[in-house]
C-alpha cells in the first residue's frame, strides 16, 4: 500500500505541487516570522551589548509604569547626592552621573525639518561625560560653555554640521519656568558645535539616533529642568570586582526607589523591550499565514476530491482485491501527509529566506545596526511542520473518507460518481454559517467572556466555511447567469457549460477566491463607513475654523509652545481658542486616555458638546470633568473621585466637578493644565481655534503659520483640510491591507489553475474530440478562459456580497463607537470584480496552453 | 486498378504514404507505401488484422496525423505541410468523424452535438439538410436528450449525424460499431449506407467485422502496413473467404508480391 501511495504521488507531481503551493506559502510566512524575529532579536542583543559595553552597573529611578523599562523621554531625575551615598560601597572604580533623554530635536539648516534617524528613533540630549572605550571624539573638544554642544557624527552628517557651526535645537518642555526668562513662542535655542564624536569601530551612531551633548549643568537645566540631578548613574567596577556583587551592594544601600542593574541586564532589558515591539511584524506575518493556510485548505480539498474521483476505478479495484476501507483511507491520508511534509519543508526553507531578507531590509533602516548571523530557531522548524502537515491532513480528510466509501463494484462500472443531491451539504452549510454568525455576533457585542477578538475571528472563518458549503447550490444558477454574459461564441458556451458541470468543484475553487475578496471588501466597507461617519460627525460637531497640530510618528507626540495659545487668543478676529493635551494614564481599567485643556468652556463649545451636570468652566488642579457614558458606566456623580497615575507622577485622586455630553471629539476625563504638566508631553498637542463671523480665515491661518516657524512638525489647517487629513490616514491603512487581497488572490489563482488543470486532465478525450471536429487552438484557449473567468467572477461576487455583509455587521455593532453610517465602497468593489476577471484570464493561460497543445490522437485514445 | 476513377471523381487520396513510429530499436513501420483513392459518393471499408495499420491509415487520411513520407489529399487540398490551424479548419469543414467510442460531449444535448462542428465554424445549419439527416437517423424525438440519456446505438447514430451535418468531403469512421450489439450496429451501418446512397456522401470505415464490411461498396484489405487486396460489391461471405485466404501465410506472401508488383491497390 505504501509503495502504491508513493507511485501515485509521483504520477501526479505537477498537480500536487500546485495544490500544495498554498501550504508552502502559509508555512513560509510562519517560519519567516520566526526567523525574522530571531535574527532581529539577536541583532538587538548585539547592539545593546555594545551600547552598554562601558557600563558595569546602572542606577535609574524605579519606573512608575508596570512596563518596567526606562522611558527615555520621561526619566525621573536621580539626585546628585546619591553619588555620595555610594561612597562606602567597595569595588567601584568610577562613577559617572549621566543625563540622556529623548526630545532634543535638531532642525536641519538645509530643509528646515527635524532631523530624524527614522520612525521612533530617539533624538537624545545629554551631558558630555568625556571619551571612553565606546565614545570617541573625532573633531574638536567637549563643551566648556553652556552654549556649546558636541554632536554625534550621524547628526553632523545629516545636518552638514562641522565644528564651529551654529545648531538650532528644539528642547523639550521641562515643566519649569523658562530658564532664559525670555517671552517666546518657541523652544528653539541656538548653540555652537564645538566637537563631533563617534563610537568605537567607526560607527556614527549606535542605532541611527541623533545625539547632542551639553555641559552637565546645561543638560540638567535644559533636559531635566533641575539642577544637581542626573537621569542615570553609571558605574564601572574595579578590576577583580564582579558587577553583580557591586549591584547587590548598591541595592542594599539605596533601597527600592532606585533600580540597580548590571549593564548586561540593562542591555537585555532594552533589547527585550524592542523585541516586544517587533511582535507587531510577527502578527502581520502570522495573519498572512492564517489566510494562506485557510485558503489552502480549500484548494487541497478540491485537489484530493478530484484525484479521488479520477482514481475511483483504481481504488475500487483495490477494494475488490481485498484492501479494507481503512487501508484506502490510510493510503489517501498517507499521500496527504507526505505532501504536507514536503510542502512544509519547502515552506520552511522559503521562510528562512524571507525572514533573512526582511531582517536584512529592516536593518538597513537602522543606521549602525549590524545584522546577526542567520539562525533557524527550533520553534520555526516545529511550527512549520506542526502547521503544514495537519493543515494538509485536515484538507484531505473528507476526500479520504469518500475514497474509503467507494464500493468494490465501482471497479466494474463505466460510470463516474453520480452527483449526490446537495441537500445535506446545504443544511450543513446553513448550520455552520449560523454558528459562525453567532460567534461573530458574540465577539462584536462583547459577550465572549474576554475573548472577543478570538470569537469574532473564529466567527468569520466559520462563516466562510459555512458559505463555502452553501456555494455548490448557488453555483449552478449563478454560474449559468454569469456565463451567459460571456458565452457569445461556441467556445464560450462550451466553457460556461463546463463550469456548471461540477458545481462542487466550481464552488470550492470560487470559495477560495471568495475568502480574500470578502476580507478586503469587509475591511473596505468598514473604512469607507468610518470615513463617511467621521466626516459627517466632524462636520456636524466640530466648530473650529482652524486647527493646529502635528502627526505623531514616534514615541513623543509633536507639540508647540503654550504661548501660541495666548498670542492667538489676543487676536481681534479670534472668538475662542482651546489648547489640548493628551496622554495615557494608569487607571483601574488598566489604561485610560486622558486629556487636558486650558479653556474648558471653549473646548466643550467648539467640539459641539455641552455640559449636562455641574460646571463646565475653568478646571483647578485635581479637578476633572467626565463624559456622561463614563459617569454611567463607572457610577460616578459630581464630587466622586477617580484615581489616575499620570506618566510623570504617582497615582492620585481627581474630583469630578462636571459631566458633559460625549462625542467623537471630546470624551473621557478632561484635566487641568496644571495636571497636564505630569503628562508625557508637557506642551499642548492641538489647538482648536474658533474665529468670529466674517473673520479672514486665510489671514489668520497665515499669521499662525508664522508663529510655527520653529515647530517644523506642527502645522495649521482649516476645517476642510482637517477633515481631509483625518480620513487620509484610513486610506493609507486601506492600501496596506489590500496587500492581503493580493496575497489571497495569488493563492486563489493557484486554486483556479489547479482546478482547471485537473479538469482538463479529466476531459482529455473530450478535448481530443473537440479538436478533431475542428475546434482551433485559439478557440480552445477561449473556452478555457471563459471557464476560468466565470469561476473567478463567481468567487469575487460571492466575496463581495459576503464581505459587504460582514462589513455592514461590524459597522452596525460599532454604532456606539461613532460608526453612524454604513457606506459601501462601490468603486473598490468594481475594482475587485475587475481584478477577479483578470485573475481568471491569467489563471487560464497555463491550462489553456496545455489543453490546446494536446495531441489530438493521444487525447482521443486517453483512458 | 490504380486508375480507378469514376465519373464522381476522387474525394481523398493517399500517394506512397509511409508512417514510421519511433526510431532505432523501437521503430515501428505502420504504413509502407500505401496508395489509395477514395471515390466520391462511395462507401469504402478497410479491413485487416489487428495492428495492420488500419487506424493509422485512417488518421493520416483524415489529417489527424502526419505522414512520414508521401502525400495525402482531401478534396483537392494537399495536407502535407499544412499548419495546425489549416488542418483544424480542414477537419472542421471537409472531414467528418465517427470514433469507436466517446463521440459526444456530455454537456451538450443531441441536437447541439450534431451541430457542434457548424457552431464552432460559426456557420448557420442548412435547415432542410438538417431535417433530412435527423429524419434518417430516426431520433427526431430525442434531440433534447443528453448523451447520458441515450443508448450506445443512439449515441453512435447521433455521432454519425454530427459527422454528416457539415456535408463534409469524407466521413471517416473507425470501428463505429465495435462497441455495439449487432442490432444497434445494423442500425448505424444502415444509416451510413443510406447517407451514401441517398445523399451521395463519401464514407470510409475501418472494421474487422465481415458483416459490417458487407454494407460497403468496396473493401480494401490491409496487412502489415500495405494494401494487399480488395473486393467490390462485397457480401459477408465473400469478405470472410477473402480474410481466410489472406490468413494463410503462403497466400499472404503471394498477395504481397502481387501488391508490390502492381504498385499497391487502389
Ligand atoms: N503512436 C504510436 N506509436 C508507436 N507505434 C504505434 C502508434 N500507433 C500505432 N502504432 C503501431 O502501428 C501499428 C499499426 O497500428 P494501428 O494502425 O493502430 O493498427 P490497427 O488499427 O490496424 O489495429 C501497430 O504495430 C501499432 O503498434
Ligand atoms: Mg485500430
Amino acid at each position: 500500500m505504501f509503495r502504491a501511495t508513493i507511485r501515485s504521488l509521483l504520477n501526479r507531481k505537477l498537480r500536487l505541487i500546485l495544490s500544495t503551493l498554498a501550504v508552502v506559502l502559509g508555512v513560509m510566512f510562519v517560519s519567516g516570522a520566526f526567523v525574522l524575529t530571531d535574527t532581529i532579536g539577536r541583532s538587538f542583543d548585539a547592539l545593546f551589548t555594545t551600547a552598554y559595553s562601558t557600563v558595569d552597573v546602572q542606577i535609574i529611578r524605579t519606573p512608575r509604569s508596570e512596563a518596567g523599562v526606562q522611558d527615555a523621554s520621561v526619566a525621573e531625575p536621580v539626585p546628585a547626592s546619591l553619588i555620595d551615598d555610594l561612597e562606602p560601597v567597595t569595588g567601584i572604580r568610577k562613577i559617572t552621573g549621566t543625563i540622556i533623554l529623548d526630545g532634543a530635536r535638531v532642525i536641519s539648516p538645509n530643509t528646515g525639518k527635524i532631523i530624524s534617524g527614522g520612525m521612533g528613533v530617539p533624538n537624545f540630549g545629554g551631558n558630555w561625560t568625556g571619551e571612553d572605550d565606546l565614545v570617541k571624539l573625532r573633531q574638536g573638544r567637549g563643551p566648556s560653555e553652556d552654549t556649546e554642544v558636541v554632536i554625534n557624527a550621524s547628526l553632523a552628517k545629516a545636518g552638514t554640521f562641522s565644528v564651529g557651526s551654529q545648531i538650532e535645537i528644539l528642547l523639550p518642555a521641562t515643566g519649569t519656568d523658562d530658564p532664559t526668562g525670555e517671552t517666546t513662542q518657541s523652544r528653539r535655542r541656538t548653540f555652537t558645535v564645538c566637537g563631533i564624536f563617534g563610537y568605537a569601530g567607526g560607527r556614527d551612531s549606535v542605532t541611527g539616533e541623533t545625539y547632542v551633548a551639553f555641559t552637565t549643568p546645561a543638560a540638567q537645566r535644559l533636559m531635566l529642568g533641575t539642577t544637581d540631578a542626573f537621569s542615570e548613574i553609571d558605574i564601572l567596577v574595579a578590576d577583580g570586582s564582579s558587577p553583580t556583587a557591586v549591584r547587590d551592594a548598591i541595592r542594599d544601600r539605596i533601597g527600592p526607589d532606585y533600580r540597580v542593574n548590571t549593564g548586561k541586564d540593562a542591555a537585555k532589558e532594552q533589547s527585550d523591550f524592542l523585541k516586544d515591539q517587533l511582535k507587531f511584524f510577527n502578527y502581520i506575518l502570522l495573519g498572512f499565514a492564517t489566510i494562506a493556510l485557510f485558503v489552502g485548505i480549500f484548494i487541497i480539498l478540491n485537489t484530493f476530491s478530484i484525484i479521488v474521483a479520477q482514481r475511483m476505478r483504481e481504488l475500487a479495484l483495490m477494494r475488490a482485491i481485498g484492501a479494507s476501507r481503512r487501508q484506502v483511507l490510510v493510503a489517501v491520508l498517507l499521500e496527504a501527509g507526505i505532501l504536507g511534509l514536503i510542502a512544509s519543508g519547502i515552506g520552511l526553507l522559503c521562510g528562512i529566506g524571507v525572514g533573512a531578507g526582511l531582517a536584512a531590509a529592516a536593518v538597513t533602516f537602522i543606521e549602525g545596526m549590524e545584522l546577526a548571523g542567520l539562525g533557524v530557531p527550533l520553534t520555526a522548524v516545529i511550527a512549520s511542520f506542526g502547521v503544514g502537515i495537519p493543515v494538509t491532513l485536515i484538507a484531505a480528510l473528507i476526500p479520504a473518507v469518500k475514497a474509503s466509501r467507494i464500493a468494490p463494484i465501482a471497479a466494474l462500472q463505466e460510470s463516474t460518481i453520480p452527483d449526490k443531491p446537495l441537500t445535506r451539504l446545504t443544511i450543513g452549510g446553513i448550520v455552520v454559517t449560523l454558528a459562525g454568525n453567532v460567534a461573530l455576533a458574540l465577539g462584536l457585542t462583547d459577550h465572549a467572556g474576554g475573548h472577543e477578538l478570538l470569537a469574532a475571528f473564529a466567527g468569520i472563518l466559520t462563516t466562510f466555511v459555512g458559505i463555502a458549503l452553501l456555494t455548490p447550490i448557488i453555483a449552478r444558477p449563478a454560474v449559468s447567469a454569469l456565463g451567459r454574459l460571456l458565452a457569445w461564441s461556441t467556445p464560450g458556451e462550451l466553457g460556461r457549460r463546463n463550469t456548471a458541470r461540477n458545481p462542487r468543484r466550481t464552488a470550492i475553487t470560487a470559495a477560495a477566491l471568495m475568502v480574500g475578496v470578502a476580507l478586503v471588501t469587509a475591511i473596505s466597507t468598514l473604512f469607507s463607513s468610518a470615513t463617511v461617519s467621521t466626516r459627517t460627525m466632524l462636520d456636524e460637531t466640530l466648530h473650529a475654523d482652524l486647527l493646529v497640530y502635528g502627526i505623531q510618528t514616534g514615541q513623543n507626540p509633536p507639540t508647540f509652545h503654550p504661548n501660541l495659545l495666548v498670542t492667538t487668543r489676543q487676536q481681534a478676529d479670534v472668538e475662542a481658542v482651546a489648547g489640548y493635551w493628551y496622554d495615557v494614564a494608569r487607571s483601574d481599567d488598566g489604561q485610560t486616555m486622558v486629556s487636558a485643556t486650558d479653556d474648558l468652556a471653549a473646548f466643550i463649545a467648539i467640539s459641539g458638546s455641552k455640559t449636562t451636570q455641574g460646571r463646565g468652566t475653568r478646571l483647578a488642579p485635581g479637578e476633572i470633568v467626565i463624559d456622561s457614558r463614563m459617569a454611567k458606566e463607572h457610577h460616578l456623580t459630581l464630587g466622586s473621585t477617580v484615581r489616575y497615575g499620570l506618566t510623570r507622577a504617582d497615582d492620585r485622586d481627581f474630583t469630578v466637578i462636571g459631566i458633559y455630553q460625549r462625542n467623537e471629539i471630546i470624551w473621557g476625563p478632561v484635566l487641568s493644565i496644571e495636571d497636564a504638566q505630569d503628562f508625557r508631553a508637557r506642551d499642548p498637542q492641538l489647538a482648536f481655534i474658533n474665529l468670529r463671523d466674517g473673520a479672514n480665515v486665510e489671514a489668520m491661518k497665515a499669521m499662525i503659520d508664522g508663529m510655527l516657524v520653529d515647530s517644523p512638525d506642527i502645522s495649521v489647517v482649516d476645517r476642510s483640510g482637517y477633515l481631509e487629513q483625518q480620513t487620509s490616514m484610513l486610506n493609507m491603512l486601506l492600501g496596506f491591507i489590500q496587500v492581503l487581497l493580493a496575497l489571497a488572490m495569488v493563492i486563489a489563482v493557484l486554486g483556479v489553475i489547479n482546478t482547471l488543470i485537473l479538469s482538463i486532465f479529466e476531459r482529455t478525450r473530450e478535448l481530443g474530440l473537440l479538436r478533431a471536429v475542428g475546434l482551433s487552438r485559439a478557440q480552445t484557449t477561449r473556452m478555457i478562459t471563459v471557464e476560468a473567468v466565470v469561476i473567478s467572477l463567481f468567487g469575487a461576487l460571492l466575496g463581495i456580497v459576503v464581505g459587504a455583509g460582514l462589513g455592514a455587521a461590524v459597522v452596525q455593532a460599532l454604532r456606539d463607537e461613532g460608526y453612524t453610517t454604513i457606506a459601501f465602497p462601490y468603486g473598490l468593489m468594481a475594482i475587485y470584480l475587475a481584478l477577479a476577471a483578470l485573475v481568471g484570464v491569467i489563471a487560464a493561460v497555463f491550462p489553456a496552453a496545455r489543453a490546446s497543445r494536446l495531441n489530438v490522437l493521444t487525447a482521443i485514445a486517453h483512458e | 486498378m490504380t486508375a480507378t476513377t469514376t465519373a464522381n471523381g476522387v474525394a481523398a487520396r493517399a500517394v506512397d504514404v509511409w508512417k514510421v513510429y519511433g526510431s532505432g530499436e523501437a521503430q515501428v513501420i505502420a504504413l509502407r507505401g500505401v496508395n489509395i483513392e477514395l471515390e466520391r459518393g462511395r462507401f469504402t471499408a478497410i479491413m485487416g488484422p489487428s495492428g495492420s495499420g488500419k487506424s493509422t491509415l485512417m488518421h493520416c487520411l483524415a489529417g489527424l496525423d502526419s505522414v512520414t513520407r508521401g502525400t495525402v489529399e482531401i478534396g483537392g487540398t494537399v495536407l502535407t505541410g499544412l499548419s495546425d490551424k489549416a488542418l483544424t479548419t480542414l477537419r472542421r469543414d471537409k472531414v467528418g468523424f465517427v470514433f469507436q467510442q466517446f463521440n459526444l460531449l456530455p454537456t451538450l444535448n443531441a441536437k447541439e452535438n450534431i451541430l457542434l462542428p457548424l457552431s464552432i465554424a460559426g456557420v448557420k445549419p442548412d435547415p432542410t439538410w438538417f431535417e433530412r439527416v435527423i429524419e434518417s437517423i430516426g431520433l427526431s424525438d430525442r434531440l433534447g436528450h443528453r448523451p447520458s440519456q441515450l443508448s450506445g446505438g443512439q449515441q453512435q447514430r447521433v455521432a454519425c449525424a454530427r459527422a454528416l451535418a457539415s456535408r463534409p468531403e469524407v466521413v471517416f469512421a473507425d470501428e463505429p460499431t465495435g462497441n455495439l450489439d449487432s442490432r444497434s450496429g445494423a442500425e448505424v451501418l444502415g444509416f451510413l449506407r443510406t447517407s451514401v446512397r441517398e445523399f451521395g456522401q463519401t464514407i470510409v470505415m475501418v472494421t474487422h467485422d465481415p458483416n459490417a464490411a458487407a454494407y460497403a461498396d468496396r473493401v480494401v484489405f490491409l496487412a502489415d502496413g500495405q494494401i494487399v487486396d480488395e473486393l467490390r460489391e462485397p457480401t459477408a461471405g465473400s469478405v470472410l473467404d477473402k480474410l481466410k485466404s489472406l490468413d494463410t501465410p503462403e497466400v499472404c506472401a503471394d498477395v504481397l508480391g502481387e501488391g508490390t508488383a502492381s504498385g499497391g491497390v487502389a
